[in-house]
């Protein structure tokens, strides 16, 4: 059936699609797939520019033909960080520079069955060290919110592109919150599956330990119809869960009422007034939808997370950054950026003869402390929310010279990623300054899809996600 | 903790440095100009300080954890598989000689 002038008149008003919009469009025959893909590459010449938040653009011919071989094809947009076969992977940093990735990565190659096209490959913070999108070799991502403000990182692209409309979804890692934090900021949904529920094969890595793979979309189910597809066990990644993957699309829309939600504690000092109003006004939702809110969760070993995190993640990386040699690929270590050789070395020296037992496995017995606090936390409620930033976006530059201060971004989201267990960042409202601000669900392990019915009921109520950014 | 020491000149003064960077540069195989040496040391002292905060907590009785979900033993079938061709692994490879990577030579005067 042929789209009429009167649609396609509709069709231009809307910015931008979500993936179930797409899919029953393609259903309804309402779209076309030229329609779709050539809508998202007019808004990344468009709106790109203004951003920076993509590393390499596929030439549209190439991407056309990959459309034109699938009968529901949907966009993406990778992480450059994800390894995609024949295009460009950099990590955002200038070691990379030129390397063309042979293989693609798990989670790529199981999209790409699915019918979803690969657009673009999204900026980040230099293999993922970062909380802000400044530590590019390519440039800094701005917040499409607020273009003098940072988008957060270290997936600073993935999030600002869902978030300006360049691509209905986007692939992103979590290792600290880099998922989370970025998503909060731009006004859109990042899922942190659990340690092990997605392949980490082909994604180059960063804290083996900690790595979780997930992706940013615009809405609770669009993101759920993603987890149904990347999670599952992996023969390439010994560390994947060999547990079932439920229909996580099920979880939402499923009614909240006699749910237990708890507040822990420690993660609801220092917030700046406006995250706490949000946050209160989220709590207040959950309450009129029957769900059963304690407050008071004691989690005592919170504080220590961001240093034991600080130990854990340079050591890891000092690691897996041992393999770019600039023999076999890559350029010579020199054209490693100062964050990355700053976690080289402090990684080096946690992990050095005389200094591992006072460091590194110091910080692997705080681990356990922090994975008692949250088994301890779900024996007397079903999942936690909390912040996922104690303050605004901050403005970019604010922490040029202070790692410190930088690190302090995750306090609140990096014991999730020690314990391994799933977190999902959801809009929770904006600033008076129009700035996003966001929540998170934290469950047990393998519990994505509780996530989803609350964050889902959340979602629901407030429809900010319909709020987009002035951009034009 | 007993944390080793190592006098770091800069000028006429002398810092005394936890880390030692030359030695971990080394260790790291990580080339640095002195210039990146001076600016990089005393943020490295801040971050070793702000780490090792960690050492007032009492973790003596506790395991350490390297594995959350406890997975074990991942084990496959010994049998040989295709992943990649030798084109594909040697295709971004700076310098090549046929089916080998070509490095710079590690003995010298043989």
């Amino acid at each position: 059936m042929a789209i009429t002038s009167q649609q396609k008149q509709y069709l231009k008003t809307i910015k931008m699609y979500t993936i179930k919009e797409i899919i029953k469009g393609y259903n309804d025959k309402t779209l076309s797939s030229t329609d779709v893909f050539e809508h998202y590459l007019s808004q990344i010449e468009k709106l790109e520019p203004k951003l920076n938040s993509l590393i390499t653009i596929r030439e549209e011919s190439a991407i056309m033909k990959s459309v034109n071989t699938d009968d529901k094809p949907i966009p993406v947009i990778h992480k450059d960080i994800f390894s995609t076969k024949g295009i460009e992977t950099t990590a955002a940093s200038n070691i990379l520079k030129g390397y063309i990735a042979p293989y693609d990565a798990t989670s790529v190659a199981k999209l790409k069955a699915k019918g979803f096209v690969t657009m673009a490959k999204s900026n980040l913070d230099a293999f993922a060290h970062g909380a802000t999108g400044e530590h590019s070799d390519f440039g800094m991502t701005k917040n499409p919110y607020n273009l003098l403000h940072t988008p957060g990182g270290s997936s600073s692209g993935s999030a600002v592109a869902v978030a300006a409309g360049l691509s209905p979804l986007t692939t992103a890692t979590d290792t600290g919150g880099s998922i989370r934090l970025p998503a909060s900021y731009t006004n859109t949904v990042g899922i942190k599956p659990t340690y092990g529920r997605v392949s980490r094969f082909g994604i180059i890595a960063m804290t083996s330990s900690t790595d979780s793979i997930g992706h940013i979309t615009k809405t609770v189910w669009d993101n759920a119809y993603i987890l149904n597809i990347t999670a599952g066990f992996d023969v390439n990644d010994a560390t994947t869960a060999r547990v079932d993957v439920p229909d996580y699309t099920q979880f939402v829309g499923k009614d909240i009422n006699g749910l237990r939600v708890g507040i822990p504690d420690e993660y609801i000092k220092n917030l700046s007034p406006e995250i706490e109003q949000a946050f209160e006004e989220s709590i207040k939702i959950l309450e009129k939808k029957g769900v059963k809110i304690i407050r008071g969760i004691a989690m005592p070993h919170t504080k220590y997370g961001i240093k034991a995190y600080y130990i854990i993640t340079p050591s890891e990386v000092s690691s897996n950054l041992a393999r770019f040699d600039g023999i076999r690929f890559g350029h010579d270590r020199s054209h490693f950026g100062d964050e990355a050789k700053r976690r080289i070395m402090i990684g080096t020296f946690c992990l050095s003869s005389g200094y591992y037992d006072a460091y590194y496995l110091k910080a692997q017995k705080v681990r356990t402390l922090i994975i008692k606090d949250f088994k301890d936390a779900f024996t007397q409620v079903d999942a936690l929310l909390a912040p996922v930033s104690p303050s605004l976006p901050p403005k970019l530059g604010k922490f040029a010279n202070d790692p410190i201060k930088e690190y302090m971004m995750d306090v609140l989201t990096v014991p999730t990623n020690l314990a391994g267990v799933p977190a999902l960042s959801i809009p929770a409202g904006f600033s008076k300054s129009g700035l996003p601000i966001g929540v998170q669900f934290i469950s047990d392990h393998f519990n994505e899809g509780l996530l989803y019915q609350l964050g889902n009921a959340l979602e629901q109520e407030t429809q900010y996600y319909k709020i987009e950014p002035k951009l034009d | 903790m007993r944390i080793k020491t190592k006098e770091f000149k800069i000028l006429r003064y002398t810092y005394i440095m936890k880390i030692d960077i030359d030695h971990i540069a080394n260790l790291a195989k990580l080339p640095l100009t002195q210039e990146q040496k001076d600016e990089f040391a005393p943020q490295l002292e801040k971050i070793v300080e702000f780490i090792e905060q960690l050492g007032e907590l009492d973790t003596d009785n506790v395991e350490p954890t390297f594995q959350v979900t406890g997975k074990v033993n991942e084990l496959r079938e010994d049998k040989v598989v295709s992943f990649l061709t030798q084109e594909d692994v040697l295709s971004n490879a700076k310098s090549t000689d046929g089916d080998y990577i070509t490095t710079e030579a590690v003995f010298k005067n043989h």
